[in-house]
């Protein structure tokens, strides 16, 4: 611990030295002697999803910075209404209206198996914000991925931050698999339903069931069965 | 006073050896949380044994010992908890008091001697044969902090995955159901199996279940008490 901290601190002290090098260069190329105001700084950060199931399109990717001291789930608690349309129709507008959020970005299509989608986000002056990620599993009643709440603060910029996300259940809607209840495009359903006919907490999802498997409600087949992970998340700080 | 001196002698071999310290024993105070992150299994009293490395509750790929049979099978953590006990581990036994629900948090706090440098955790999954959820010889941190650990579930090899009601004791076939469980474990299943397919302790290959309640190969809900991993994370804070 003390050596990685050792390694942190003389990291920074080079880039450090850089900087200021770079700036008395600058100062050579150009002679005026007037202090410009403090300009703001952008962080912008490029999230890149892979989608690494079989057969489960994962909603457009929504993205968004907040404070750490307000993960957007929290498993064994109630999901809020936004995550649960999120979670049972891949709707992300409601999540993303959150009035808390500091900065918000979705991407425009879902993101299918196999495939990769990028989405940019960028905050003004604040380096402590943390990252949400979060998409609805199409073909399920209530299943979303992401995580919440990733800490950005020792990401340098040109840094890539990988990690690979699991899925949890909303705990809103029962699991049925039936036609009427999956929007993705094995059923072509609602998606979201009146209020909490299940359980009402955000848990691990214990996986499709699927018809073959015994679930006679079910519309799904063992094509859109997954197992964690399921997505691989990238975060690079671009600026 | 003993331990205090010893304690002492450790720091000054320690600040001599600098950062060469891995494995060395030490003792420290720490703070474990489970959580169970399952949807809808539940788990039986739990046992956190702080002990030497020497020593291990289970091994994958290795028979069960009978004290984890017990446990796996009928959620009896006693036989493991004496064991342990008798190689001077320092334990944590039933933090919950009793079976911790889907999503549901037990702490407790333990302060280990020296020596005792592995932390293992474990505790049947309802409803199982012989599910368990297992963390097998994790190497306690010397620095303060932290640490989240994911735990899979696990088989014991002990028990055919029948899925339908029967006993907790050890040798005896089907899943036991204590009160909780009473109304959310279904009834006249005829069993998915009556073999064991590996004798040896390895990743649990999930429930199985069935949707009818009253009948059918399972007395699992195909819906809700099954899992994927992982099944638990523990949360252990290093204080000392």
């Amino acid at each position: 611990m003390k050596r990685l901290n050792k390694t942190l601190y003389s990291v920074s002290l080079l880039a450090m030295a850089l900087a200021l090098s770079a700036c008395s260069h600058d100062d050579d190329d150009n002679e005026i002697s007037e202090v410009a105001p403090p300009q703001p700084v952008t962080y912008t950060y490029q999230i890149k999803v892979t989608n690494l199931t079989s057969g489960q399109p994962a909603s457009p990717i929504a993205v968004a910075l907040h404070n750490a001291d307000m993960p957007l789930w929290t498993i064994g608690e109630s999901a809020s209404d936004g995550l649960a349309l999120l979670a049972e129709s891949g709707d992300n507008s409601e999540f993303l209206a959150n009035t808390a959020l500091l900065a918000t970005a979705s991407a425009e299509q879902p993101t299918l198996p196999g495939e990769s989608m990028e989405v940019s986000v960028s905050i003004e002056d604040n380096a402590a914000s943390t990252l949400t990620v979060a998409a609805m599993l199409g073909n399920t009643n209530d299943a979303f991925t992401g995580f919440t709440a990733m800490d950005l603060s020792q990401l340098e910029v040109g840094e890539t931050s990988t990690r690979v996300s699991v899925a949890y259940d909303a705990g809103t809607e029962e699991n049925t698999e039936s036609a009427m209840s999956v929007p993705g495009p094995a059923g072509g359903g609602e998606g979201p339903s009146e209020g909490r006919e299940a359980h009402d907490f955000v848990s691990m999802h214990p996986g499709i069931v699927s018809a073959e498997g015994g679930l006679s409600s079910s519309v799904l087949t063992s094509d859109h069965r997954f197992d964690n992970p399921v997505l691989r998340i990238s975060v690079m700080r671009m600026e | 006073m003993l331990r205090f001196n010893s304690k002492g002698f450790r720091k000054t071999v320690l600040a001599t050896a600098l950062f060469a310290s891995a494995g060395l024993a030490h003792s420290a105070d720490l703070e474990v949380t489970v959580q169970n992150l399952t949807q809808g299994i539940y788990f039986t009293p739990i046992l956190i044994s702080a002990h030497s490395n020497d020593a291990s509750l289970f091994e994958l790929g290795e028979t069960a010992s009978v004290e984890l049979q017990a446990m796996a099978e009928g959620g009896d953590i006693s036989g493991l908890a004496t064991a342990t006990e008798a190689l001077s581990a320092n334990n944590i036994a039933n933090p919950a008091e009793g079976l911790l629900g889907p999503a549901m948090s037990t702490t407790a706090s333990v302060t280990t001697d020296e020596g005792n440098d592995v932390l293992s955790i474990v505790a049947m999954m309802l409803p199982t044969n012989d599910g368990f959820i297992g963390l097998d010889n994790w190497a306690i941190p010397e620095a303060p902090g932290t640490y989240t650990i994911y735990l899979n579930a696990y088989d014991a090899g002990t028990e055919a995955n029948d899925e339908i009601r029967g006993s907790g004791a050890p040798g005896e076939a089907g899943l036991p159901v204590p009160p909780p469980l009473e109304d959310v474990v279904g009834n006249n299943g005829v069993g998915v199996t009556a073999t064991v397919a590996n004798d040896s302790v390895h990743i649990h290959p999930g429930n199985i279940g069935d949707d009818d309640a009253t009948g059918g190969v399972s007395d699992v809900d195909n819906t809700v008490q099954r899992w994927l991993n992982p099944v638990a994370k523990v949360t252990v804070v290093v204080s000392e």
